[in-house]
């Protein structure tokens, strides 16, 4: 290995130094640390309110934090996004469903950040959007409302946006939330391929029992970071309860 | 007399040609604006600021400057203070925006009220198609060819925040800015549709025709080609129905859109009431029979 690829490979995707973000006189996220290599996948593990969706904002640069500080692949996450490296793939609930757009009119908007200032499709748009579609086993639904989908179709059809985008680094809120097992599986699958491409993946999750599958490692988040790990590790009954007050996968009861 | 002398007998006066003119321009222009409107949620924004240039303009004809820059001042200003207001205080948005716009707009009445002139000012607040000047005309032109530009070469970004800011984001776009652009050309649009109903009836022209088309597909490109046609149609229906029947132009136009809404909304195949207690009624007999 040479220096060159030293230096790259020591450059974490993402890296987040003492993160620390209020709203208002309510702290959402106190002395955050997170590192995330290339290749690797990490699932975001927390309750409702202990601050994953602040710590995407805070990576994606929609919140300042009022500490620390968020570097994404070695820059800021202005330029980052500049550089079209973060592809997002958002929660259910903050979708409008009924809006008319096609599933390949979702995907295309993965390519804007590769287009012009009017944003004319080119063939190689097309091409990607394609095979992006393909990817994810949407082809035959590709020029369907995006409504007019199931819960896992309609998160492949998101993921299809963040593959079409080529983003290095993904970011995943929730996406196994009313998702049948088979495009879980489908999803899984996907990430597993984007993480061997050398890109970056962080997904918050509730579905714990998958997590050894889908996750290289894992983050146990409380408001503070309580543990970075393998899995395994984080869902040790002793440490979930740390984040949850009590066995969220209730095995002490079989 | 026949049809044709019907359509082209208010022809030979210039006045009507003028009023047409406007008419189709102002509904062309507020229709393409309404589909983003009524997809981001802002109708509500949408009517606040269409009322609130009201005092922008009338200080711009003080002042002898361009009504748009009075309008872009005030349309700005009226969405700042929204935006404070709600922020600030314990307020929901619409309280915010019912005090904004109403308190500017009751300015604006104060202002025409003292302010002397020779044209009537009321027309602003009423519309007065019947006396577009050929200066009035020419701005209208410019302005909506302006504001159809920005429109058409960025549509694809404001149909992207319509849809999913935070994508917008983090692609590196400015969604802050996609929206205050958009505020801009609301306002400029409001000075043109001023001109053909009034302010107070801006609203109707900026809602109306992005829900009908919004009712009849689910493709955002067919939208932006539905909605300017059929407000057109209810602009010219409209212009003419108030010259036959000696009515209120701006009260016909907005009248003539609302009631081509109004059959989209029950008949529309898609998304109709009709069609929908249709495909309920056959799911119903379908299970029944099933039993």
């Amino acid at each position: 290995m040479n220096t060159a690829e030293k230096t790259v490979a020591a450059v974490p995707a993402i890296d987040v130094q003492g993160v620390s973000v209020h709203y208002g006189s309510v702290s959402a996220l106190e002395d955050a640390t997170v590192q995330l290599g290339r290749g690797r996948i990490c699932g975001l593990v927390g309750m409702n309110g202990s601050g994953k969706s602040t710590l995407f904002k805070t990576i994606m640069g929609q919140l300042k934090p009022d500490a620390g500080q968020v570097l994404v692949d070695g820059r800021s996450p202005g330029q980052a996004r500049k550089d079209k490296l973060i592809g997002y793939v958002p929660q259910n609930e903050s979708v409008d469903w009924d809006f008319p757009i096609s599933v390949r009119e979702v995907v295309m908007t993965g390519r804007y950040g590769h287009m012009g200032f009017t944003r004319r499709v080119r063939e190689a748009d097309k091409q990607a959007v394609q095979q992006a579609l393909e990817r994810v086993e949407l082809t035959g639904f590709a020029d369907r409302q995006i409504g007019q989908l199931s819960g896992g179709q309609k998160k492949r059809a998101f993921v299809a946006r963040a593959i079409a985008q080529e983003a290095s680094i993904m970011l995943l809120d929730e996406p196994f939330a009313g998702v049948d097992k088979r495009s879980e599986g489908t999803i899984t699958r996907l990430l597993r391929e984007v993480a061997d491409a050398g890109g970056s993946v962080l997904v918050s999750t509730h579905d714990l029992h998958a997590l050894p599958e889908l996750a290289d490692e894992a983050v146990l988040l409380m408001r503070r970071v309580l543990m970075q790990g393998s899995p395994e590790e984080i869902l040790k009954p002793e440490n979930l309860a740390l984040a949850f007050g009590l066995d969220p996968m209730n095995r002490g009861a079989l | 007399m026949n049809l044709f002398e019907l359509l082209a007998e208010p022809l030979s006066y210039t006045f009507m040609v003028r009023a047409l003119a406007v008419t189709i321009i102002a509904a062309v222009l507020c229709a393409l604006l309404s589909c983003w409107l009524v997809l981001i949620g802002w109708s509500l924004m949408g009517d606040a600021v269409s009322h609130a240039v009201l005092p922008g303009v009338v200080i711009a004809y003080i002042l002898g400057a361009p009504f748009a820059l009075g309008a872009l001042v005030f349309g700005f200003l009226a969405v700042a203070l929204i935006g404070g207001v709600r922020d600030t205080s314990r307020l929901k948005e619409d309280a915010a925006i019912g005090i904004v716009f109403t308190t500017l707009f009751s300015f604006g009445l104060v202002l025409i009220s003292i302010t002397p002139s020779q044209v009537d000012l009321n027309h602003i607040i009423f519309g007065n198609l019947l006396g577009v000047s050929a200066a009035d005309l020419w701005q209208v032109l410019a302005l909506g060819a302006v504001t159809f530009t920005i429109l058409m070469l960025k549509r694809k970004d404001f149909t992207l925040y319509a849809f999913d800011p935070t994508h917008a984001h983090a692609l590196g776009m400015n969604p802050r800015l996609l929206g205050a652009l958009l505020l801009g050309l609301l306002a400029m649009t409001s000075v043109v549709a001023l001109q053909a109903v009034g302010v107070i009836l801006v609203v109707a022209m900026l809602i109306i025709p992005g829900a009908t088309a919004y009712l009849l597909t689910d493709r955002f490109s067919k939208m932006l080609l539905i909605a300017p046609v059929l407000a057109a149609l209810g602009g010219v229906v409209g212009v003419y129905a108030s010259y036959y029947l000696d009515a209120s132009t701006g009260g016909m136009v907005v009248l003539a859109q609302g009631i081509i809404f109004a059959f989209v909304y029950f008949f529309s195949p898609r998304h109709g009431l009709v069609a929908a207690r249709l495909a309920a009624r056959n799911r119903r007999r379908e299970a029944a029979a099933a039993n």
